[in-house]
């Protein structure tokens, strides 16, 4: 039984590891962002999560400012934070690779074979505990999705479902 | 382990062994089923009777002269008799089998209320209402103008007495509330809500779906004008529930859908409709779900009703009473008179993230906005965690919940 426990309690520690409670809690760029150029909602019917994400972009197509506000699970807004920190000083077509990089990732697609996109995918690396709860990759790829549709000038809200 | 056996009396403690769903590990820990409110689990004879007809009895119904279609039939018609006893309905013809509460209430919606609705009357419901008991009645008001009033509830997740009886008013030509509330466990005062309306001559319909499982409900004695509810919160399949509505309003209203089943006699000059209960049965039915149905009912009446009352009201106390002692707690739904159903949130922790952690543990309840979206935005959050009982429960179940969520806390410690 100890040993079972053990083992469940370090799936749970890998989904909810220090660096994603400590965005969950103190998330970075979590505030509305008045001179956005684009913007999109996500929202994920099933548990409730509401993302806003805001993009500046300027005439060069590199991402000068990006925020986000909403409320949502752990996950979603650990996410939604690690994203604001990557891709602000990317260009639109890098922050694109990243969304491609990370749904792949997240769904367990191409974690042998990592494209070089040019970009370290860094601490996002720290949401692979997913992988092991399917239920939750929708959390966490919610805030991507949104950047997706933000980008592609997309004006109806995303959706996980 | 005593107290259990003290607390749990013999025959309840032992209908758990009647579900084969509540004999297996999930995530490498004995199951705790804690969302009989999403849907409950099936017991051994409603699987053996599904089992039964598919395999020896499966036929269309009301139409062959063949023995399979006869024992289809009677096996159909049967669970029909056994539903209409179980809520005590004067009549047959006024058990409406459909594919359950919501289809049961938009049934109401259209066929009862949108011939006689005129624009600026108004449609009552409450704010504790399920989905299914708002947005059917939200569609009839934008079809023919008229309003929908909410009446509001309290701080403790309880209907607004004061509040109903003022916004009682004469121009209210359809009232429709919850017999229990999903996400808050309220039992309303349904009887009350009748007799008030019946003095105003106003029609009453009751979405019984939480209630049936929890307590005998008795359509007579309620005086109710319709009420539903779904096989598949009451130990039944999916896909069926009923609508019980009086045979005078019944026949008088027109069919809900057009098919087969539900005429005499068609031809392109026009097409006479059959009797009740089959004019609001269009197309085939869900037969053998509605066998299973039948197999519930009688599975319920074998446990007793009121011996499965008494079993969960004291599991549901001992349960606020063990989440009420976990530090940073907050309870969603306090009603004086609740049934089956506990909403809380922990700490900061979202209740997504509390389900994940939970069901790690072998742990299920329900997390989210539970179908009532404007029952969350009352209490302001955008979620709960829900646990929800049922007469397999018992206290062990309630003490791994407790511990489950005090693991919870220590993640996010």
């Amino acid at each position: 039984m100890n040993a079972i426990d053990i083992h469940s309690n370090d799936e749970l520690r890998d989904l909810y590891r220090e660096l994603i409670l400590d965005h969950a809690r103190n998330p970075r760029h979590f505030r509305k962002l008045d001179n956005a150029t684009h913007t999109a909602e996500g929202i994920n019917p099933l548990c409730g999560d509401k993302l806003r994400l805001y993009v500046c972009l300027d005439e060069d197509s590199n991402i000068t400012d990006a925020s986000f506000e909403g409320s949502g699970c752990a996950i979603s807004v650990a996410s939604a934070s690690l994203l604001t920190d990557m891709i602000i000083g990317l260009t639109i077509e890098q922050a694109l690779d990243c969304f491609a990089a990370v749904t792949q990732r997240l769904t367990g697609q191409a974690i042998e074979q990592e494209q070089d996109i040019g970009v370290d995918l860094g601490k996002i690396k720290a949401l692979d505990g997913v992988r092991d709860f399917p239920s939750r990759v929708k959390c966490a790829t919610l805030a991507w999705h949104a950047l997706n549709s933000a980008v592609r000038g997309q004006t109806t809200p995303v959706s996980t479902e | 382990m005593s107290q259990l056996q003290k607390n749990d009396a013999p025959a309840i403690a032992e209908c758990r062994q009647d579900f084969p769903a509540l004999h297996q590990d999930v995530n490498a820990h004995s199951i705790v089923y804690l969302d009989s409110a999403a849907s409950a689990q099936q017991p051994t004879s409603v699987i053996e009777a599904v089992a039964n007809y598919q395999g020896h009895d499966h036929a269309n119904v009301h139409r062959g002269v063949h023995t399979l279609s006869h024992r289809a039939t009677d096996a159909y018609e049967g669970a029909r008799d056994r539903i209409q006893s179980f809520i005590n309905a004067p009549s047959r013809n006024e058990i409406i089998l459909t594919s359950g509460t919501t289809e049961s209430i938009n049934l109401v919606a259209q066929s009862f209320c949108r011939p006689r609705l005129k624009a600026g009357e108004k449609v009552l419901i409450t704010h504790l209402e399920h989905h299914s008991n708002i947005v059917p009645w939200q569609l009839l008001c934008e079809q023919s103008g008229a309003k929908l009033v909410v009446v509001p509830i309290n701080s403790s997740g309880e209907v607004d007495v004061d509040a109903f009886d003022q916004l009682l008013t004469d121009d209210v030509r359809m009232i429709s509330v919850a017999h229990v509330s999903n996400a808050l466990g309220t039992i309303n005062p349904v009887s009350d809500i009748v007799n008030k309306a019946k003095s105003r001559g106003i029609p009453v319909m009751i979405d019984g779906a939480q209630a049936v499982p929890h307590m005998q409900v008795d359509v007579q004695a309620l005086d109710c004008d319709f009420y539903a509810f779904s096989a598949h919160k009451m130990f039944g399949p999916t896909g069926t529930g009923v609508l019980f509505g009086r045979e005078a309003l019944l026949d008088a209203m027109p069919p809900y859908q057009g098919g087969g089943d539900m005429i005499l006699e068609v031809s392109f000059d026009g097409t006479i409709y059959n009797e009740l209960p089959y004019k609001f049965e269009a197309g085939t039915p869900n037969i053998s779900g509605v066998i299973g149905f039948g197999a519930a009912v009688d599975y319920l009446q074998s446990v007793g009703l009121s011996h499965i009352a008494e079993h969960e009201e004291k599991l549901l106390a001992y349960m606020t009473r063990e989440l009420e002692k976990i530090d940073g707690i907050r309870l969603i739904g306090t009603a004086a008179r609740k049934a089956s159903v506990q909403s809380f949130l922990v700490d900061d922790i979202h209740p997504h993230d509390l389900g994940t952690i939970l069901d790690h543990q072998g742990v299920a309840i329900r997390t989210g906005h539970h179908c009532a979206m404007p029952v969350m935005d009352f209490f302001g959050v955008p979620g709960t965690a829900r646990a929800s009982l049922a007469l397999y429960n018992n206290r062990d179940d309630v003490d791994r919940l407790v511990e489950a969520v005090g693991k919870a806390r220590q993640i996010f410690a």
